[in-house]
């Protein structure tokens, strides 16, 4: 007798051993819908909790309860959770993200600028600390316990331990105020020319290579020295091969997943953990407009920032993911 | 005006003295801090201002969720770009706090102060190049009181039953007589706009001095010169350009490195570093804004007036301003009036540390045990600081106080007006009688200390339409006083406004009304050089 979901399972090992990837990814990807579907609820069940609702908080001390009242009504806060929940829910899902309750304006419209200044600058932070990072990390091995090892890690641990509003405090009194040779403050906008945004992204750059460098070094370097230790490097050395070319050859694509996994976090940390950079450099990322939306409960904006800030999780561990099983042939040919 | 202080001021006309020279020397001839601070404003208003160039301010306050639309400014950034395109029909004068005309020119009442008239200012152009009409009026303050409205300024206006055009002249009838109803439509939300801002709330169509050029909510606002401006004096500069900072330490930075000319809300705590800075001068205002320690008038055990006397004696103000407040405010004295109100009572004596005082009331209200004090972060800057200095002074007479920090987010919902014992904070209100009604009327939603008084709410109610100025300064003066020595608050220290400018700017106006020169702040500064 044919049990149907035999038959799925049969036709899931099959695409699993001629597709191995293709499968992983799928999976992955359905399981992403259900995670972004679950913050979706943690997020709309966090906001109601907190104490007062949009209407009392966005009028603040002004409020008299016809406003409230007023307001309320406007846009539906009187009805219960879960209808409001399901309105959104059945929006989101036909790619309508609904209007701002504070501003009006459509959420998509307005996110997409404070995304597209995000993932600017994340771009240049990690356009530079990765590659820095690694080699970083490589030279750290290749003069192990030597003086260059001990002033790279000096440095970037002192660099991770300083809170970044501080590292940024500390450039901005020197190249902004005593020098004067630095953009200040960084504040990025519509008509601005692409040479004046970089000037103005210089030392917000500087700071996020700072605070996520020490921790891809040091994972860098771990990760390759345990693998130096291993009997197939002994191998290389014995062959002949020179110290570095033997790393870069040999080690580093063997030390690669956990490397990779580091930088995934640290790439996620910068589009979306550097509301405090933000702040401090007056730059108009994500961050701060999550924080003033959760500041007022302005929940289709919360949701919005709360959805993506997810997705740009999921989506950079699982390439992660994915890189690490390519680049090793026992997880790419699992038995 | 002796004659020293008047050369002084003409020092200040002539550019050859800056604020603080000046403020010193008229002190040292005589003059009181608050008298010299005013006189300084006038004498540097004289000057010839300078026009043109390009004015960057660097403001705490702007958030995404800020929006053009008047009705709904709720935060500083919003406040003061209010006041850069749009007029109301009154202001308040910068010192005396008294009404002046702007779109309105002139205002009537009639005997008992309920139906008010007012003229309305012929020729005035907004910024599309319509003419302002006696119908845009109206509408404007249809839009703010009517049932759909959600507007801040709706609280201020409730008594207002009638608006009509009366044959071209702003006809305003009201439930009950209020002599002070010209001032309280100099309320930052009552921008006119076209048609009254009905169809398009957020255009930023308005009659003031500055076109606005760009919004980026909670990032930036840039604003260009009216040309068509009916007032000459003001708007001095071509173009404005205003920041959301909201870090204190960026704003500091960037006023300081020149980037900006103007900063608001700088830190009491760090205004001395500033102040090292050659290029930076520092402008406090005296405001109405007070911190407050509020006890229940009718909730055990702070029902006995005794219990409540001697927690206010046990108040050290001096260390609180000087504390606190790094010195930038003023010692209050348990009622929530201050010299920069029209009609201020003088003559009340002024309540000191007294722990022997505060012992002997303690004793007489037969209390047992310690009393216990929520505050937060939220409250006021400084607040928990506040609290744990003020369970020193009072242990002193042997008062124990319990402090219990409550989480910030939620105060204002959990704590403050439900809790027994508390600190809080006030802005100022524009006349005494609205902040009397705000918080201290028995049927005030914000009655914050449980003050139920029938004689205070009848007299508060005959002052509010008397239109006799002796006879009300004596009514506020018997308020004040019940309030002092009856009522549930505490009142250690009126804040002053503290904000910045570079020294190459002229024209800030200490502007008792409220901070950052009133909002009016971009309209009044020019460029020196």
């Amino acid at each position: 007798m044919a049990n149907p979901l035999a038959g799925v399972r049969a036709t899931r090992h099959r695409l699993k051993e001629t597709h191995p990837l293709s499968v992983l990814i799928a999976e992955r990807l359905g399981l992403s819908l259900l995670l972004l579907w679950a913050v979706s609820i943690l997020i709309f069940a966090g906001v109601e909790a907190l104490p007062g609702d949009f209407a009392e908080t966005y009028l603040g001390q002004s409020a008299t309860p016809q406003a409230i009242a007023n307001i309320r009504a406007d846009l539906g806060l009187d009805r219960p959770i879960t209808t409001r929940y399901f309105e959104w829910l059945g929006g989101v899902v036909q790619g309508d993200f609904g209007n701002s309750w504070a501003s009006g304006a459509p959420v998509t419209e307005q996110i997409t600028k404070r995304l597209g200044n995000s993932l600017f600058l994340a771009f240049f932070a990690a356009a530079i600390s990765v590659p820095l990072a690694v080699g970083l990390g490589m030279v750290a091995v290749h003069y192990r316990n030597r003086i260059p090892d001990r002033v790279i890690n000096v440095l970037s641990l002192a660099a991770i331990s300083l809170p970044e509003f501080f590292i940024g405090y500390i450039l901005i009194v020197f190249f902004a105020v005593q020098m004067g040779v630095a953009t200040f403050p960084s504040t990025v906008y519509d008509n601005m020319s692409w040479s004046e945004r970089l000037a103005a992204i210089a030392l917000p750059t500087a700071t996020l290579v700072m605070v996520v460098l020490a921790h891809m070094m040091r994972m860098t370097r771990a990760a390759i020295i345990s693998v130096m230790s291993s009997a197939y490097m002994e191998t290389a050395e014995l062959k002949g091969l020179g110290a570095f070319k033997a790393i870069v050859k040999h080690a580093a694509p063997n030390a690669i997943a956990p490397i990779v996994n580091v930088v995934a976090l640290n790439l996620a940390y910068l589009v979306v953990g550097v509301v405090v950079v933000e702040v401090v450099f007056v730059y108009p990322g994500m961050g701060q407009y999550m924080v003033d939306a959760v500041t007022v409960r302005d929940m289709p904006v919360v949701q919005a920032c709360g959805l993506i800030f997810a997705a740009v999780y999921i989506l950079l561990n699982m390439v992660a993911d994915i890189v690490a099983i390519v680049a090793n042939p026992r997880l790419r040919h699992p038995r | 005006m002796t004659d020293p202080i008047k050369y002084f001021a003409s020092r200040v006309t002539a550019s050859e003295m800056n604020r603080r020279e000046f403020i010193g020397r008229s002190m040292a001839a005589g003059l009181t801090l608050a008298a010299a601070t005013s006189l300084y404003g006038k004498a540097a208003m004289a000057q010839e201002p300078k026009r043109g160039g390009h004015l960057k301010l660097g403001l705490q306050g702007g958030a995404s969720t800020d929006v053009i639309d008047p009705a709904k400014s709720s935060s500083q950034f919003t406040f003061a770009m209010n006041r850069n395109w749009g007029d109301t029909l009154v202001e308040s004068h910068p010192t005396s706090g008294l009404a002046v005309p702007s779109l309105a020119e002139s205002w009537e009442p009639n005997a008992d102060a309920s139906v008010w008239t007012f003229k309305i200012r012929k020729g005035v152009e907004f910024h599309d190049g319509s003419e302002l009409t006696i119908d845009d009026v109206v509408k404007t303050l249809n839009r703010h009181t009517d049932e759909k409205s959600e507007s801040g300024a709706l609280g201020v206006l409730g008594s207002i039953k009638g608006i009509e055009n009366k044959g071209g002249d702003l006809v305003l009838t009201l439930s009950e007589g209020n002599a002070d109803l010209p001032l309280l439509l100099s309320d930052y939300h009552l921008v006119i706009q076209p048609g009254g801002g009905y169809d398009n709330p957020n255009a930023g169509i308005g009659t003031g001095p500055f076109k606005i050029d760009n919004f980026e909510a909670g990032v930036r606002a840039t604003f260009v010169k009216n040309e068509n401006d009916w007032r000459t004096d003001r708007g001095f500069v071509d173009s404005v350009e205003m920041i959301v900072m909201n870090d204190a330490t960026a704003r500091m930075a960037a006023l300081s490195s020149g980037q900006v000319h103007f900063i608001n809300r700088v830190d009491p705590k760090t205004v001395g570093l500033l102040k090292r800075a050659p290029n930076v001068e520092i402008q406090t205002t005296s405001g109405r804004g007070h911190y407050v320690f509020i006890m229940h008038c009718n909730t055990a055990p702070f029902d006995n007036n005794d219990l409540r006397l001697a927690l206010k004696y046990a108040m050290d103000r001096e260390t609180m301003v000087e504390k606190i407040l790094g010195g930038y405010g003023k010692v209050g004295n348990d009622f929530p009036i201050n010299e920069t109100y029209a009609l201020f009572p003088e003559g009340i004596e002024q309540r000191s540390y007294d722990p022997d005082k505060a012992a002997f009331h303690f004793k007489k209200s037969g209390h047992d045990g310690s009393v216990l004090l929520r505050t937060s972060d939220v409250a006021f800057p400084g607040a928990v600081d506040a609290a744990v200095l003020y369970q020193e002074t009072a242990k002193k007479a042997g008062i124990d106080i319990e402090i219990k920090r409550e989480p910030g987010d939620g105060y204002w919902s959990n704590v403050w007006n439900v809790q027994p014992f508390s600190t809080s904070y006030w802005g100022g209100r524009p006349t005494q009688d609205q902040m009397y009604s705000t918080a201290y009327l028995s049927s005030a939603d914000w009655n914050d200390t449980r003050f139920f008084n029938t004689d205070f709410d009848k007299i508060l109610l005959e002052a509010r339409a008397e239109l006799d100025q002796a006879k009300r300064k004596e009514m506020y003066h018997d308020m004040a006083l019940m309030v002092r020595d009856t009522g549930g608050l505490i009142l250690p220290m009126f804040n002053d406004f503290v904000n910045a400018t570079t020294t190459n700017v002229s024209g800030f106006v200490d502007d008792i009304g409220n901070d950052m020169s009133n909002g009016y702040v971009a309209t009044r500064l020019w460029i020196n050089s």
